[in-house]
């Protein structure tokens, strides 16, 4: 089978994000916990690939650790999202076929209400609750991505739920839970990881703006929201502390966003249109 | 029809009687003293508690939420703690600046991303249509905050064509106000433009296999007739629901763009109020916010249902 | 449509005239209103003080207390009674006369029981005031208090008029030689000249005060000429950007804020002396000067400010010396050191310093865990409940070394030496004796390594060349502008 060029590339640059964060784990080329002054302000060079920040630290390496970071924030994040999602949705889809319209109403009306609030503002509100942090910060945006996965769920289970095997299932005296899990998410498994490709690129960019005005990851963890926050002031005559870490982030999510669509071809071809609209739909109010 | 209208009205209600329950939950436990904080550091208990009697904090909570449901109902959104004048008052001033900034931004990304759109759908898989939507990838991924301070460095710092930052006011003439905004709005519009024009390609591509397209080729139509004199407005529909869900989406999520051009809108009034805990103000905001969002919702919905009577049973995507 | 285009395009190239009589002045935090004798934002004074609202006297840039509304005063002997004179002719900008009623009202009202003015104990030794005529007024204390003449100088004792109390938050009424046109909220303040000011007339026609919360407008602001002259600039790290540019002049001065490494006295283990002289050894001043202020701060080893004629030099007390720093831990039983919590308040220096001295102590197993935290949380955790093992803060306060004396501020410093000079201070009239008494009072908390004593927060004024007469200093948080005039350059 061939593989389509935007999966290919997505999936280089993703690898590559990835396997930098992995490798952060255990070794960096710089200990960016160590402040040298003396070395502030380097511009690019051998010793120090993307130069170096006004501490003195290595900005190769906290690339490195801000993207594992983001990439732990928005993975827990995106699952959180789909462990309470996927469920909800799967069972206001089984309730509405099971005559439970009020359940399913209800459900999705409160779906519509965590969509009505602003999401930024929220997060912002939730760390002013708990205090900025990762945690918080994963909190703040997992609550977001539960109706995404929720309604999405919802709808492709809906449009399952008339098909024959699935009353055939029913007429054998399967429980409607046990259908739902049984036969229907393995049915729907395919747009949900494609969702989930696409939501992960999008908490990638929640998490840069919420760490951008400070309640994502706190020092003396990198993250390159902050990064990109404090590199501002020192733009005009070190620029490169603010190009690397937004050229990192454009990277890691065009890359998913990419792997995403590719994906999507590869995972079911005539769900490409149609559903492609509805996931930029979701995109669009996320 | 009539009977479907009632009954999403009531539930917008109920939604939005819900979502002011949240929202002075919320409220509620944020932890810090709108009182201790204008005290600063050397203010003295008595005061601060004098202060506190004087802003009516020592009123019990559903008091306290009564008089501010019955007070909005009424328009009457209370007294800013830190300003002293009346948050409507506020608001207003704010919004004149969010909304026609939305509006721009959006008539921004309508501008860039119809025509990308449609070129890129009528030379799908050509070199064009590759370059457009792999710009577009590109757009999705940029940050818009990042975006913005990239525009500063380049257009306002380098080539000083556009101060900065900060808002004349509208006295000062429309040209002037659309020159403060011009940056922000690009800085919003950009990623936007870059979904819409994802979004009208594949909507575009759609249209181009329906019937209608397809007996207007065969009458002789080239592509591009066909599109213009009957497929461009069907393809349009779905790029108009997005719209909507954008409008909404920027009024609360310029933010961060607000503060970086120091614009005075509201996102940066909530966002200033959050932290000086303001919190009558920002519990009115964040109301209108959510009030708008189900507000547009309704009317998409209504106008959806207007056109597919289908919709009207209740199954909505 | 070309035309419309090109001429569009101009409009956005070429930005409109200055009007060259006035004068744009930057401000990062906007205030909250406009009253300066209710609530304690620093922002308020920086608009409204010595340009909107006038004391009976005036502190000038070097922190000294000159003639206000009160054109000269007698102290009784036994230093308790002032008879202010005040200026006559005067009028409020609502047209309203100032008379020695005006002088009992504002203070009556700031020392009343429903009073809301942050710095109440201002008012809190006057046992009487006496008004003799419309132009001369008594004030009585309960005793002498030195300081009293200094803080009826500030912004919280400023004179207002009984008519426009109430409303001066958002329409302020003063004295002074501006007075105010307008607000725009989030945007702008717009100050106008007062041609019927009493005393020596402004020089410009108008001021307007433009909030730039951001510190990258600033530099852009700055560097298109929207802005004038920026009193206190945002970002250290740029200064020597405008520094090497001849259309601008950059004025390091000092402000009256001890940046300190706040200590929570009364926990274990900072209860004891060994570990915070362990921390007193382990702070690198130098860097973090460096590292977090670009080089533009004076180091300090005290709470008191380095340019008032009674500062001690005490930054040698405990040098910069990683073993003796071990030593101290040794002894106090942590040769291992031991974990603490930093919390820091928003601003861009606390968050700077705060991360490079958990770095430090880090050297000597002192780790930190870094809590970066909201002013409302900070004031919260840190001030009211103190609930914090170490945080950096700025002291902007002048004269504040009296804090230490109170045992139940958040520094939970409870040492009776210290509040008998303190007391001794306050009641002693003797100049020399007091100089030598607040001497003293430095000594006593740098050697009881009280807190760590980093840096005093330096003013970075950034004007456009040609503009006189701005403060160098802030003694007090004003930019009086009654002096500023912009120099033609022809």
């Amino acid at each position: 089978m061939k593989l389509p060029l935007n999966f290919i590339i997505g999936a280089i640059l993703t690898t590559i994000f990835l396997c930098m964060a992995l490798l952060s784990l255990v070794w960096t080329p710089y200990d960016v916990t160590a402040l040298e002054i003396a070395d502030k302000f380097q511009a690019p060079n051998i010793d120090h690939w993307f130069g170096t920040d006004h501490f003195g630290r290595d900005v190769f390496s906290m690339i490195m650790i801000g993207a594992r970071n983001a990439v732990m924030v928005s993975l827990v994040a995106v699952g959180i999202g789909m462990l309470f999602g996927v469920p909800l949705g799967l069972y206001a889809a089984a309730a509405r076929m099971n005559g439970g319209n009020l359940i399913d109403e209800i459900l999705m009306r409160g779906n519509d209400l965590i969509f009505a609030f602003p999401s930024l503002l929220m997060a912002i509100m939730i760390t002013a609750v708990f205090g900025p942090g990762a945690i918080n910060a994963i909190i703040a945006i997992g609550i977001f991505n539960i109706p995404v996965f929720a309604r999405m769920t919802r709808g492709g289970a809906l449009g399952l739920w008339s098909r024959e095997y699935i009353m055939a299932a029913r007429v054998c005296g399967k429980g409607s839970m046990r259908i739902s899990f049984e036969h229907i998410l393995p049915n729907i498994a395919n747009i949900l990881i494609v969702q989930a490709t696409i939501q992960f690129s999008i908490a990638i960019i929640a998490e840069a703006s919420l760490s951008y005005v400070g309640l994502g990851t706190q020092p003396p963890d990198p993250s390159l929201g902050r990064m990109l926050n404090e590199a501002q002031t020192m733009i005009f005559f070190a620029p490169w502390l603010a190009f690397v870490p937004g050229g990192a982030i454009v990277t890691m999510v065009l890359g998913l966003n990419l792997m995403g669509d590719g994906l999507r071809d590869i995972l079911d071809p005539k769900l490409r249109q149609r559903k492609a609209r509805e996931m930029e739909a979701s995109n669009a109010a996320s | 029809m009539g009977h479907y209208i009632l009954k999403r009205l009531l539930s917008l209600v109920l939604t939005l009687l819900v979502a002011t329950v949240v929202i002075f939950v919320m409220i509620e436990v944020v932890p810090g003293d709108p009182a201790a904080y204008m005290m600063g550091l050397s203010g003295s208990t008595e005061a601060t508690e004098a202060l506190r009697s004087e802003l009516g904090l020592n009123m019990g909570a559903w008091d306290r939420y009564i008089s501010w449901i019955t007070g909005m109902i009424k328009g009457d959104f209370g007294t800013s703690y830190t300003y002293r004048v009346p948050v409507s008052d506020l608001i207003t001033d704010r919004t004149l600046v969010s909304v026609p900034l939305t509006i721009y931004a959006l008539i921004l990304s309508t501008i860039i991303a119809i025509p990308v759109g449609v070129i890129s759908a009528s030379r799908r898989g050509g070199f064009l249509d590759t370059l457009l939507m792999g710009a577009a990838q590109v757009g999705v991924a940029i940050p818009n905050f990042w975006f913005a301070i990239l525009m500063v460095l380049f257009f306002s710092t380098s080539l000083r064509w556009f101060s900065a930052g900060g808002f004349p006011g509208w006295d000062a003439g429309f040209l002037e106000c659309l020159k403060a905004l011009t940056l922000p709005a690009i800085s919003l519009a950009l990623p936007q433009a870059a979904i819409l024009a994802r979004v009208m390609r594949s909507s575009v591509l759609e249209v181009m296999n329906e019937d209608y397209i397809r007996t207007a080729r065969a009458k002789g139509l080239s592509k591009g007739q066909a599109l213009m004199r009957h497929g461009l407005r069907n393809a349009l529909i779905p790029v108009l629901t997005i719209l909507g869900l954008q409008f909404s989406f920027l009024l609360a999520g310029g933010i961060i763009i607000e503060s970086i051009f120091s614009l005075p809108g509201l996102g940066r009034l909530v966002f200033q109020s959050i932290a000086q805990r303001d919190l009558i103000v920002v519990k009115s905001i964040v109301t209108l916010l959510v009030l708008a969002v189900v507000v547009i919702t309704f009317v998409v919905d209504l106008l959806y249902a207007a056109v597919d009577p289908r919709l009207r049973e209740g199954k909505r995507m | 449509m070309r035309i419309i285009l090109c001429s569009v395009f101009m409009f956005f190239l070429f930005p409109l005239n200055i009007w060259a009589d006035g004068i744009n002045v930057g401000l990062q935090l906007e205030p909250p209103n406009l009253d300066p004798t209710s609530g304690a934002a620093a922002a308020i004074d920086e608009v409204v003080y010595g340009n909107i609202f006038e004391g009976l006297v005036r502190i000038d840039q070097n922190g000294e207390v000159i003639p206000g509304l009160a054109l000269f005063w007698e102290l009784s002997s036994d230093g308790k009674s002032y008879i202010f004179h005040l200026a006559e002719g005067v009028r409020f900008h609502d047209g309203t006369d100032f008379t020695a009623d005006d002088v009992r009202f504002s203070f009556d009202r700031a020392r009343a029981a429903n009073s809301t003015n942050a710095k109440k104990y201002i008012f809190a030794p006057i046992a009487n005031i006496d008004i003799f005529d419309d132009y001369t007024i008594m004030i009585t204390l309960d005793r002498a208090h030195p300081d009293f003449l200094f803080n009826i100088g500030l912004g919280d004792a400023v004179i207002v008029a009984s008519e426009s109390a109430a409303t001066n938050a958002i329409n302020p009424i003063g004295t002074g030689p501006f007075r105010f046109k307008r607000w725009v909220r989030g945007d702008r303040i717009e100050l106008i000249k007062n041609n019927t000011y009493w005393g020596a007339q402004a020089r410009l026609d108008w001021a307007t005060f433009k909030i730039i919360t951001d510190p990258l407008s600033a530099y852009t602001a700055m560097m298109a000429g929207d802005i004038d002259t920026f009193p206190n600039y945002p970002a250290p790290e740029n200064l020597f950007l405008f520094d090497r540019d001849p259309a601008f002049e950059v004025v390091v001065g000092l402000t009256a804020g001890e940046t300190i490494l706040a200590t929570n006295n009364k926990k274990t283990p900072f209860d004891n002396i060994l570990v915070r002289k362990a921390i007193a050894h382990a702070i690198n001043r130098k860097e973090l000067i460096d590292g977090a202020m670009f080089g533009n701060a004076q180091a300090i080893g005290t709470h008191f400010a380095p340019n008032h004629p009674d500062y001690v030099d005490l930054t040698a007390l405990y040098p910069y010396d990683l073993n003796k720093a071990r030593g101290y831990l040794r002894e106090a039983g942590f040769p291992n050191g031991f974990k603490a919590s930093l919390k820091l308040p928003p601003p861009i220096y606390a968050r700077r310093t705060g991360e490079l001295v958990a770095n430090q102590l880090s050297r000597v197993g002192i780790h930190l865990e870094i809590e970066n935290m909201e002013w409302a949380q900070w004031i919260d955790q840190v001030l009211r409940n103190r609930n914090y093992d170490l945080t950096v803060v700025s002291h902007v306060e002048p004269m504040d070394i009296n804090i230490y004396a109170n045992p139940n501020y958040y520094f939970g410093y409870d040492n009776a030496d210290f509040q008998k000079i303190i007391s001794d201070i306050d009641k002693n009239g003797n100049a020399a004796g007091r100089a030598a008494l607040y001497k003293e009072a430095q000594r006593k908390i740098a050697e009881d390594a009280v807190n760590g004593f980093l840096f005093q927060l330096g003013k970075y004024g950034v004007w456009k060349r040609g503009v006189k007469g701005m403060w160098r200093n802030y003694p007090i948080r004003s930019n009086d502008l009654r002096d500023v005039y912009i120099e033609d350059n022809g």
